[in-house]
């Protein structure tokens, strides 16, 4: 059975004089697995509260296969939710919680239970549906909330963090099976995340959401690699910010040398949707740990940006080194196979394909400061 | 090293906290079964039953009290229950400073001199003509009952987390349905608890019962008090020990039901 169409229109939600969500527009086809990724406060969990009918919305539609639903209660909305605290009901058995929403359709008793087995199977939960949910452990009970939720067949699946209470190996394990699921029983899927890697690694479309608002969607490669903005760069990983100097020169932008960088010529084809081909000015430019390499202090090829640094701190987190390399009053993280030993002198070499530049206006933009660690170790 | 004697002044503070406790209820215990007993002698001149057959021959006052008492508690307990389930459940939902406004509220009966409430209320139900009725009683005993109901049952609803509610609409359940499977029976044991007190309260309530019930509704504490006043020491000891029964069932279930997680929302 294939899912729902999802439609968000002009969506706004408050509590009383606080805007948490600022015009939402969203459109989501049948059977996709969309995930909702921001820092805390970002407005994704109101979102798909929203979606689900837990919070009223002060201004906008959700439409589900083109029928506006914005006033109906959350029991009428075809849509089922698992929550990160995986909300079992602990005076029930797992067949009990698995079972509930079949009996409220009024399914035959033996119907249901041919249905909790069938889910029980999936989910690899055999032989657990007499054990009260309280004994079970945090993989399994976050299975059994799945199963609460997928056996009504819903048209639309809303997960709510449903990962992060899991360890991380367990945590791994969980997104390919949700995702192979979700992907079997062609639902529609929404998932809420902080987790960068988890959203790219389970959603066909990535919504990366700020202060209320869409800061970008499309699909992971695109988002990842072309950002429209220095928060959505930040965001996605590219955590490392320097300020250099942009103007137009030939087919794109001449980065200007500066105290502590070398020049070098980006090509329109490696501007990203940030910035316009004709700027002038101050510009952030955004890249990864992984996409600078380390070498000596002299300026290589025209489309490799060279910035002058200092090795400050060296860790091994596996696999590579991870230096921050302190460039001017900046720290930039980098990644590099050879082992350097702090206090060296290094080059920073940066492809200019692999630099997010952004209009520098000021204000919001400020660089975030660089994560040398990254959040789900945390 | 300790001293040898350390234990004598600890000794001591207990033997006293004991017979704090426990001396009262000994000296119940020797009315209760006491036949002859007058000064100077320090313990009972003769022993036995007769008073236990007469407070509980057939008909008798005691057995009659000891039914409108429990008559009267239990009715109190429904009328409490039907007023602080749905109360409790709205003020578990509420944002902070309006429930501890509300919760105060049901504080305020107790805020005055019961004495200066239960004449003015006495008053009040001569003129409805609710004086010298069971009604009248069950009605006083349910507004003090009130806010062990109420308060209990706020801290048993606010310790159900509001997302297993959800989880029960999100696929499908009324709001009335999710409460009735999921909310209510996770609340129960704090509510079985507030009943219990409810209950004891009631059973034991003197004042009000005194003011709006006498002469035509007789409890077990207004026989009590009327045999003791009348120096029938034994007849109020055998009904004080029959009084004590129910205490003691139910602080014990009440100390099973009671979880800390439940004891820790108590007006908060």
């Amino acid at each position: 059975m294939p899912g729902a169409a999802l439609d968000i229109l002009r969506l706004e939600v408050g509590y009383g004089s606080v805007k948490v969500l600022r015009g939402i527009d969203l459109a989501v086809e049948p059977g996709a697995f969309v995930a909702l990724l921001g820092a805390s406060g970002c407005g994704k969990t109101t979102l798909l509260r929203a979606i689900s009918g837990f919070v009223s919305i002060s201004a906008g539609e959700v439409l589900v296969n083109g029928k506006d639903i914005s006033a109906a209660p959350p029991d009428k909305r075809g849509m089922a939710m698992v929550f990160q605290s995986y909300a079992l009901w602990p005076h029930m058995t797992t067949a009990q919680n698995i079972g509930y929403g079949l009996k409220l359709r009024r399914m035959p008793r033996e119907a249901i239970q041919r249905r909790v087995e069938e889910m029980l199977a999936m989910l690899k939960l055999d032989g657990l549906g007499d054990r009260m949910v309280t004994q079970l452990s945090g993989g399994q009970r976050q299975r059994v909330a799945l199963g609460r939720a997928l056996a009504i067949n819903p048209d639309i699946l809303l997960l709510d963090e449903p990962l992060s209470n899991l360890d991380a190996r367990i945590r791994e394990e969980v997104r390919h099976e949700i995702k192979a699921l979700q992907q079997r029983l062609g639902i529609t899927a929404i998932h809420v995340t902080h987790d960068r890697e988890e959203a790219m690694v389970m959603a066909d479309r990535i919504v990366v959401m700020d202060a209320g608002r869409i800061a970008q969607q499309g699909a992971p490669e695109d988002v990842y690699n072309r950002p429209v903005s220095a928060f959505v760069a930040g965001f996605m990983g590219a955590g490392n910010v320097i300020r250099l100097h942009a103007r137009p020169s030939g087919e794109g932008l001449a980065i200007a040398a500066g105290p502590y960088n070398s020049g070098a010529q980006v090509a329109a084809a490696a501007l990203g949707p940030g910035i316009d081909p004709a700027y002038t000015g101050p510009v952030l430019a955004h890249f990864r740990s992984e996409a600078a390499e380390l070498g000596a202090a002299i300026q290589g090829l025209d489309d490799t940006l060279m910035l002058q640094g200092q090795v400050a701190q060296a860790s091994y987190p596996g696999g590579h080194y991870r230096y921050a390399v302190a460039v001017g009053d900046l720290k930039v993280i980098v990644d590099a196979p050879d082992r350097l030993a702090v206090g060296e002198a290094v080059g920073v070499h940066l492809p200019v394909k692999d630099l997010h530049l952004f209009p520098d206006d000021g204000r919001g933009n400020a660089p975030p400061p660089p994560q040398p660690e990254q959040r789900r170790f945390s | 090293m300790k001293p040898a004697l350390a234990w004598i002044p600890r000794g001591i503070v207990l033997g006293l906290i004991v017979f704090a406790v426990f001396g009262p209820l000994a000296n119940l215990a020797l009315w209760a079964f006491a036949e002859q007993w007058y000064y100077p002698h320090k313990l009972p001149v003769t022993y036995g039953l007769r008073f236990w057959n007469q407070v509980f021959k057939p008909r008798g006052d005691a057995l009659e009290s000891l039914w409108t008492s429990v008559v009267i508690a239990v009715s109190t307990v429904v009328a409490c229950l039907a007023i602080s389930v749905p109360a409790g459940y709205a003020l578990a939902r509420l944002k902070l400073p309006a429930r501890t406004l509300i919760m105060l509220a049901f504080l305020l009966p107790q805020a005055f001199p019961s004495l200066a409430v239960y004449i003015n209320i006495a008053r009040l139900f001569y003129g409805l003509g609710l004086n010298g009725t069971i009604a009248g009683v069950v009605l006083v005993h349910t507004v003090h009952g009130l806010v062990f109901g109420v308060w209990i049952s706020t801290a048993a609803f606010a310790a159900v987390d509001r997302d297993l509610e959800l989880a029960a609409r999100s696929i499908g359940a009324s709001a009335f349905r999710s409460f009735m499977t999921v909310t209510l029976p996770l609340a129960a044991p704090g509510i079985m608890a507030s009943a219990v007190f409810v209950f004891l309260e009631s059973l034991d309530e003197f004042t009000g019962t005194y003011f709006v019930g006498v002469p035509d509704v007789t409890t077990l504490p207004l026989l009590m008090f009327t045999a003791s006043i009348a120096g029938n020491y034994q007849i109020a000891a055998i009904t004080a020990l029959v009084l004590l029964v129910p205490s003691i069932l139910f602080m014990l279930v009440v100390e099973r039901f009671l979880k800390a997680d439940v004891m820790a929302k108590v007006g908060a």
